[in-house]
């Protein structure tokens, strides 16, 4: 099977700081990855990397078959991201947010049209289209933020912790829409801290103080720690990191 | 310590809180559950006195908070949701700056936040912005401590922290309130509700109930069918188009059927999905089935 993603002793340092060191992974087509590691363990590091944002201190990385360090600007448009922290205009509607993003993308003007109006249809969101965001629970820009990211059908989309804060019932409609994108061939590299969410992933890996020190299927580690949930097997791993 | 009766505030078009009551004792570690936008924060900022409510009255000991404001101020110690401390002063300039405020010193108070300052301590002279995530919450937590509050006010201490850290974080909690504090803590994690001696769980701007954790867990209605097997994402459709199921979700490694008691659930799904091999288990309800539950049936 074609890889989303192969990293080989990627390493990014910040003077004398090795924030990621040396991690080797890959990631399937199609493949739903967890990205999990305490907070400073070197998980965003690694992910600007990846997504053509940061510059590499050695190591090599391909992402959708592209080498991070030649064609960081063909990997930004063959992704999607979203983060908790930052993805829509919030004084923009949500039919604008999908036009400018899908214009961004190079999407055209037809297909932003049939797309967009598809995804408004999708989350059930066709009654607030005309919607500011900002006016939107955050649970619906979550997954409008999801749609959008998606829109443009990239090979890879990354999504940093997009379920922090959400509502229980939403986390799992999000987790829905994830295995959707998956089932289309779309790789889903995510971050999270509910460790429940780790268990839905094909595989997860764990980060601790910029080593990737676990990479598996939640039931092999699970199998390998002798515990029955990840949560348990995180603990044990990533204990005393800080 | 703070009895709150009554309190509404609308925003605009956009009710936050409806109708809110309850009271925090003393010594108790008091649980505010709810997804964000629920109006968790509208109701710490009205207890912080840093916002008037529409409606309603809060007595903190027995005096009016808009009355007596300051006694408030000078009593109850508030950690806010944003990170609010002073990025590019040093911990210990962060702790100092805290402590001048409320007429207090640092050394004089160092006693109080011992146990959290001694993980703090390596770090002193690191600017508060270059720290951690779980560090930053303590920093937040120490500087919350400083002037010697009988209340603490604690808005979401634990969103974006990893699972290690959201531990500490509460062990620090358990010893806090073992020292007679008064905690007032919300949360979007369900898990973290089980830590607290009661709960209320808040959905768009209204408490759907005040209790014990293990009280409200056993006011959950149905029963909750554990299912584990392979290809469990294709089961949940199947699972919500047959009749006798109310909802499924996703639970981890499992899924989680809500539905009436003394159902077989197995041989209904062997005999409509022979493919299917699953192994079905009747479980406890935790807060989290309980929560879900009680968020579609009021929607329903």
């Amino acid at each position: 099977m074609a890889k989303a993603i192969t990293a080989h002793n990627l390493t990014k340092k910040f003077g004398s700081f090795i924030a990621t060191n040396a991690i080797t992974f890959d990631v399937d087509q199609g493949e739903v990855f967890g990205f999990l590691g305490a907070n400073g363990a070197g998980k965003t590091t690694a992910i600007k990397m990846l997504t053509g944002l940061s510059i590499p201190s050695s190591g090599e990385a391909t992402v959708a078959g592209l080498d991070v360090y030649k064609k960081p600007e063909q990997i930004k448009r063959r992704i999607g991201y979203m983060s908790q922290k930052f993805s829509l205009y919030e004084d923009m509607t949500v039919i604008e947010n999908i036009s400018f993003y899908g214009g961004i993308y190079g999407l055209k003007r037809n297909e932003i049209k049939e797309r967009g109006q598809l995804s408004v249809n999708n989350l059930g969101m066709a009654e607030v289209k005309n919607q500011k965001v900002a006016s939107l629970p955050l649970g619906w820009k979550q997954k409008l933020a999801f749609a959008v990211a998606t829109l443009h059908k990239p090979s890879v989309v990354f999504l940093d912790e997009p379920t922090g804060g959400v509502d229980p019932i939403t986390r799992r409609q999000f987790w829905e829409m994830i295995y959707q994108a998956a089932e289309e061939g779309i790789t889903v590299f995510v971050t999270t801290h509910y460790m429940d969410e780790a268990e839905y992933c094909n595989r997860i890996s764990i980060m601790v103080d910029g080593i990737m020190v676990a990479c598996d299927s939640p039931e092999t580690l699970k199998k390998q720690h002798q515990v029955s949930s990840i949560e348990e097997v995180f603990i044990k791993i990533a204990r005393g990191s800080e | 310590m703070l009895k709150v009766s009554n309190i509404s505030k609308s925003y605009e078009n956009v009710q936050a809180l409806n109708d809110i009551s309850f009271d925090l004792r003393k010594g108790e570690l008091f649980g505010l559950i709810g997804p964000d936008g629920s109006g968790k924060t509208s109701l710490f900022r009205i207890l912080a006195t840093l916002l008037l409510s529409d409606k309603g009255q809060v007595l903190f000991e027995g005096r009016d908070i808009v009355q007596d404001y300051r006694y408030v101020r000078n009593n109850v110690g508030y950690m806010p949701g944003r990170f609010s401390l002073y990025q590019d002063l040093t911990v210990r300039e962060n702790l100092e700056f805290f402590a001048t405020i409320f007429n207090t010193s640092f050394e004089k108070n160092k006693h109080l936040i011992e146990d959290i300052f001694k993980q703090l301590e390596p770090f002193q002279s690191r600017k508060a912005g270059d720290l951690s995530g779980g560090m930053k919450q303590k920093l937040a937590l120490s500087c919350a401590l400083i002037h010697k509050p009988t209340v603490l006010l604690l808005d979401e201490p634990t969103t974006g922290v990893d699972a290690i850290s959201r531990k500490e974080f509460w062990q620090m909690l358990q010893r806090l309130k073992e020292e007679g504090m008064s905690i007032l803590v919300s949360t979007p994690y369900m898990d973290e509700s089980k830590l607290c001696d009661r709960i209320a769980l808040i959905q768009e701007g209204k408490l759907m109930g005040v209790d014990k954790p293990s009280e409200i867990v056993a006011s959950f209605d149905k029963c909750v069918y554990q299912i584990k097997g392979e290809q469990l994402y294709n089961l949940l459709s199947k699972l919500r188009s047959m009749e006798d199921i109310e909802s499924a979700y996703p639970f981890g490694s499992s899924l989680h059927v809500y539905a009436a008691t003394g159902l077989d659930l197995k041989s209904n799904i062997e005999s409509l999905f022979p493919e299917v091999n699953v192994q079905v288990d009747v479980i406890e309800p935790d807060i989290e089935d309980t929560f879900m539950n009680l968020m579609t049936s009021k929607d329903g």
